[in-house]
């Protein structure tokens, strides 16, 4: 399970550090990473991080509950 | 494969719907704008819901063929976790319709139907929450869900197509809400379809929480 979580956020990074990237290459000035593109990428940060977080948790549910099923 | 790889898979394809729904280029279309992007979180609720509450209706029939206590806990979480993504559905929907509508609620016949069918699945968990005896209770939510559900389909369905209606595919608005053929943008389809699949995923992995944790309280209850 952690190194599933490695690899999502592993992947998660690229994604965003590849976005980053291909920005500042556009544009030179102020504008870059995330205050890009009218700063849609700090929503989209910010969306991933709830949807991360929401998942984080379903899974410990899932751990737990797996848990008590062996002990049961 | 491991067991839980669809648990992964929903992940993947909700964190791809979270990132490219809102990086796409999306067509203009009328007064929506940006709005459009709602149709990869708002819709998928609604597309959810219905899959999980097919999937409660499966396990209640079976109820009735053959009456185990696993199918009736199956049908109830099922049809729980699809009415929590339908009242989702209502909320988004409403935010969405005022500022492209005008007001959150306009009476659009997909909307009055949503909500009755959702009150009429509120109404199974009263039903099932009321009585004591096991058997009974069984019976009587799995044909009451059983009822509910062909309720549900012509309410959201039928009725909206066959009137005036915001939403598109009533009389007189182009496209049609189940988007076969050409009225959904080639783009916006490949993120609306995994997101769809994604959003299902997780309903049916919250499901099979509950319906677990069910089951260890009916087995601590018995022993």
């Amino acid at each position: 399970m952690k190194k599933l979580f490695t690899t999502l956020l592993s992947v998660l990074l690229v994604f965003v550090a590849g976005a980053q990237e291909h920005i500042a290459n556009d544009t030179a000035t102020a504008q870059t990473g995330l205050r890009a593109d009218g700063k849609i990428y700090v929503v989209v940060a910010v969306i991933v991080t709830i949807l991360l977080g929401l998942y984080i948790y379903v899974i410990r549910l899932d751990r737990k509950i797996s848990r008590l099923e062996k002990n049961a | 494969m491991r067991h839980y790889w669809w648990k992964i898979l929903s992940i993947v394809l909700l964190l791809y719907t979270f990132i490219a729904g809102f990086l796409i280029k999306v067509p203009t279309i009328g007064n929506l704008y940006e709005t459009i992007r709602n149709l990869f979180f708002h819709v998928p609720m609604w597309f959810g819901q219905l899959i999980l509450i097919s999937v409660s209706l499966i396990y209640s029939i079976l109820y009735l063929r053959k009456p185990q206590q696993r199918y009736d806990i199956l049908a109830t979480e099922f049809a729980r976790t699809g009415s929590v993504m339908g009242v989702l559905g209502l909320l988004t929907g409403m935010i969405w319709a005022n500022y492209t509508w005008g007001a959150p609620w306009n009476n659009d016949p997909k909307q009055l139907g949503a909500a009755i069918a959702l009150l009429i699945y509120l109404a199974y968990f009263v039903l099932r929450n009321s009585m004591t005896d096991l058997d009974k209770r069984g019976r009587v939510a799995a044909v009451y869900n059983i009822f509910a559900y062909f309720i549900y389909i012509p309410m959201i369905m039928v009725l909206p197509r066959m009137v005036e209606s915001l939403h598109p595919g009533g009389q007189g608005v182009e496209g049609n809400p189940g988007f076969g053929g050409s009225s959904l943008d080639p783009t916006m389809r490949m993120v609306f379809w995994p997101a769809v699949l994604g959003w299902t995923l997780l309903g049916v992995w919250i499901s099979t929480l509950n319906v677990r944790l069910r089951t260890l309280e009916e087995q601590k209850h018995f022993s």
